[in-house]
């Protein structure tokens, strides 16, 4: 009996490491990875394997990431990890859209049809980052992800996508952790391969922190995160700029993203003597803040900030965020941006839904603009991607995209970005409007970057 | 006979009182006790929120805890009659609240909702009770009847189940974005009852409560019909004997504990008017945590541990954590709320008013 169980598990074993080989096989059948059969070499090649296969082609420099090969015919294969379901999802089906459209503009790169293989869902959070990215990464024709759209889930997807030699470019990632705080100083979740088209919060928190302080005149304050990495890098970032020009914060707290009862907090707020809060968090807790802050007693007065997150068209239709003020990234404008909007409206039959579609459009340019410089042909369509030279492409690069010039600093930030401040007042009815009612606008250089 | 085993169970008893783990469980107890009052001897000290400000943390604490008491009956009838927990009741609710919000969202374009908002809410709030009736009877015919009479743990798991299934159903018929309640413009603003300045909205939602909850008490423990629910509780093979149909009582229990919820949804929409698919886990797990609280199986105890559980969350972080200066202490409700849950069971292991469950049905 004993004999039998084992036998059955053996034969089990057997076959399982055969359909394994046969799936291993099939995937080396129909695009030529580096030096074939190895297994190895389907999540991250190494070095001497690269140059073997490279010296059988044209004369690559042999980088140490390894190499992506793609046969005549066969798609070069992209991926996007954005968030695309639950609150959020507005945020990720709008740059999901801008990659589309990107795709469509481009047509062919290099001879070779553009595959967006992946479509995987990031839910905002740190562990759908690290799914998307481990299933993406699993597939090793993917040279490049477009994402992610939360730095919450950019911070295990940067770090799952980089090490395994691929580039993660996001379109709306803010957070200083992944990048740097502007000033030098490496973030805590930095890795060398992240890269963003989208502003470095350190930016919009000094924006924001200059509007309240030298245009509204308050010297009084009060933030509220989520402990999410984007709502914490954005307040710290509000925090240190405000305190640097002479204003206090009277209350520096945190709720959860799930939280419905805020009037607690708001108590605590309105005892701290807060003249205005800044709460850069998502829907539907910022929702909670808005409808309860003015029941409050002693927050009748308040003024209401938030940030791009809350940008929203559900948001801004909500009474209780009548006068509140948002800090955004600038709306691009020109003719580049006016035809883009066309597509998107006639591919989607609505505008634009959120802020980054333009940042999701030029990161995937960059990513195609990298890929023709890092691409080398062996003259028959066959096409060797050299994962190093794609990174120091990505670096090397001045990209003028729909959100001005861009060029990536040695952490990844490669936007120069304004920062809008906007104001939803009762004749805005719509998010556009919202956007359109520009009250500052503040430039890097002017804050200091 | 008796006497003597009386006679001998107390020495033994009083024995097996002084063992290391009860002497550990007292220290526990009253090291728990010190954390908490030195905390809020600090935190009332320091004079940083106002007395008014203390009583509106009370308030808000009660009306949020009516809602969880409400939704607590449903886990705690169900329970007292099958003895397991019923995850999907979160999801009752849920869908309650999200039917009152298309009601009252199509009454608010007309003048109804504006001329009589007393009328407009009594539809929306029959609404949601006859969704949320129907659902947790179809949830008990679909999905437990067929278990009856299985181990305790399958329908617990398959509760589980279809919490995701109605969650899941939800989202697919309604989209995952977060809705909006229109808002009742005559019940904005404040207004004062006993001295004390209070919300509009707060008082509705106090007062529906506490009518609902007496009316069920009442139903419970003086109709005939609770008489059956009562007698199956506690035995359903001699209830059964004595002539009442067990499975038509449980389907009640699941109607009354539904109709409860739905009250809960439409009340909820009252205080925090926003709701998405997911808007009924949490409100689910606290509402259990408050049953369990109050004593799982006793009625007057989910009502209880509900409003405590409301409270708890409300003050417990500006009066005890703030005390010991922990930054962003807003951020930790919920583990005071677990915590309070862990300190009244070390106390109290039965939970505020469990002693019915000493004995243990088998």
């Amino acid at each position: 009996m004993k004999m039998k169980r084992g036998l059955k598990l053996l034969a089990l074993v057997g076959a399982l490491s055969l359909i394994i080989a046969a799936c291993g096989g099939g995937e080396g059948g129909d695009t030529t990875t580096t030096a074939g059969g190895d297994e190895e070499t389907t999540t991250t090649a190494a070095a001497e394997e690269t140059t073997t296969s490279a010296a059988e082609g044209t004369t690559v420099p042999a980088g140490e990431l390894g190499t992506v090969e793609v046969a005549a015919g066969e798609p070069i294969k992209i991926a996007s990890a954005q968030t695309i379901s639950g609150d959020t999802a507005s945020l990720g089906e709008d740059q999901v859209r801008a990659i589309e459209i990107a795709i469509a503009d481009k047509g062919e790169l290099l001879g070779h049809p553009i595959e967006l293989a992946f479509d995987e869902d990031e839910g905002c959070n740190s562990e759908g980052g690290q799914t998307a990215a481990t299933r993406i990464t699993a597939d090793p024709q993917v040279i490049a992800v477009i994402g992610t759209s939360c730095s919450g889930a950019g911070v295990p997807a940067s770090n799952v996508i980089t090490s395994a030699g691929r580039i993660l470019v996001s379109g709306s990632n803010t957070s200083p952790v992944l990048t740097s705080d502007l000033a030098g100083n490496e973030g805590p979740e930095h890795h060398e391969g992240y890269f963003r088209t989208a502003h470095n919060d350190a930016i919009q928190g000094a924006a924001a922190a200059t509007f309240v302080f030298e245009e509204l005149g308050l010297t009084n304050v009060a933030t509220i995160n989520d402990g999410d990495p984007y709502t914490q890098g954005l307040t710290s970032a509000f925090e240190a700029a405000y305190e640097g020009l002479g204003g206090t914060i009277a209350l520096s707290t945190a709720v959860t993203a799930d939280q419905t009862d805020m009037r607690p907090v708001l108590t605590e707020v309105a005892a701290a003597g807060a003249e205005l809060i800044f709460f850069p968090i998502f829907q539907p807790a910022g929702d909670f803040v808005a409808e309860q802050a003015l029941e409050v007693a002693g927050l009748e007065e308040v003024v209401l900030m938030g940030a791009d997150g809350l940008l929203s068209d559900t948001y801004v239709v909500l009474p209780q965020t009548e006068n509140m003020y948002f800090s955004g990234p600038q709306t691009p404008t020109g003719d580049a941006y006016d035809e883009f909007v066309a597509k998107y409206q006639e591919a989607y039959g609505e505008p634009p839904i959120q802020s980054f579609h333009a940042h999701a459009y030029d990161a995937t340019n960059m990513v195609f603009a990298a890929i023709e410089e890092a691409a080398t042909d062996d003259g028959s369509g066959n096409l060797s991607i050299d994962l190093q030279a794609l990174r120091d492409a990505m670096h090397s690069m001045t990209h003028e995209g729909l959100t001005g010039s861009l060029s990536c600093d040695e952490f990844g930030d490669c936007a120069a970005p304004n920062i809008d401040i906007l104001q939803n007042t009762p004749e805005t009815a719509d998010i556009a409007a919202v956007r359109a009612n520009i009250l500052a606008t503040y430039s890097a250089e002017q804050l200091g970057f | 006979m008796t006497e003597a085993a009386t006679v001998d169970a107390r020495p033994a008893r009083r024995a097996t009182r002084i063992t290391p783990v009860s002497i550990f469980l007292w220290a526990l107890r009253i090291a728990a006790l010190a954390i908490i009052l030195y905390g809020s001897y600090l935190s009332i000290s320091s004079g940083r929120l106002t007395a008014s400000q203390w009583r509106d943390l009370f308030v808000f604490g009660i009306s949020t805890g009516s809602v969880y008491a409400l939704i607590a009956l449903g886990y705690t009838m169900v329970y007292g009659v099958l003895r397991f927990i019923n995850f999907a009741h979160g999801e009752v609710f849920m869908v309650g609240a999200m039917m009152a919000f298309y009601v009252a969202n199509a009454l608010a374009a007309t003048t109804l909702w504006t001329s009589s908002p007393v009328i407009s809410l009594l539809i929306v709030l029959v609404a949601a009770m006859a969704t949320s009736t129907s659902v947790a009877v179809i949830v008990e015919r679909i999905a437990y009847r067929p278990l009856r009479g299985a181990p305790r743990l399958i329908p617990l798991i398959t509760s589980i189940g279809a919490s995701f299934t109605i969650q899941y159903l939800v989202r697919g018929l309604v989209g995952p974005s977060t809705k909006a309640f229109p808002r009742v413009e005559s019940l904005r603003g404040t207004t004062e009852i006993f001295g004390l300045v209070i919300l509009k909205s707060q008082v509705v939602v106090i007062a529906a409560a506490l009518v609902m909850m007496t009316g069920l008490y009442l139903f419970v423990e003086k109709t005939r019909t609770g008489k059956s629910m009562r007698a199956v509780a506690e035995d359903p093979e001699t209830a059964a004997l004595m002539g009442i149909d067990v499975d038509r009582t449980i389907v009640k229990v699941f109607a009354v504990g539904g109709a409860m919820a739905g009250v809960a949804g439409a009340l909820w929409g009252l205080v925090f008017p926003s709701l998405n698919f997911f808007s009924g886990f949490l409100p689910g797990i606290k509402a259990f945590t408050a049953a369990v609280l109050g004593g799982i199986g006793n009625i007057v105890g989910a009502m209880l541990g509900g409003v405590s559980l409301g409270i708890f969350e409300s003050v417990g972080p500006s009066l005890v954590l703030a005390g010991y200066e922990i930054p962003a202490f807003s951020q930790l409700k919920d583990v005071v709320a677990y915590a309070a849950l862990v300190l009244v069971l070390i106390f109290r292991p039965t939970g505020i008013l469990g002693e019915r469950l000493a004995e243990e049905r088998t």
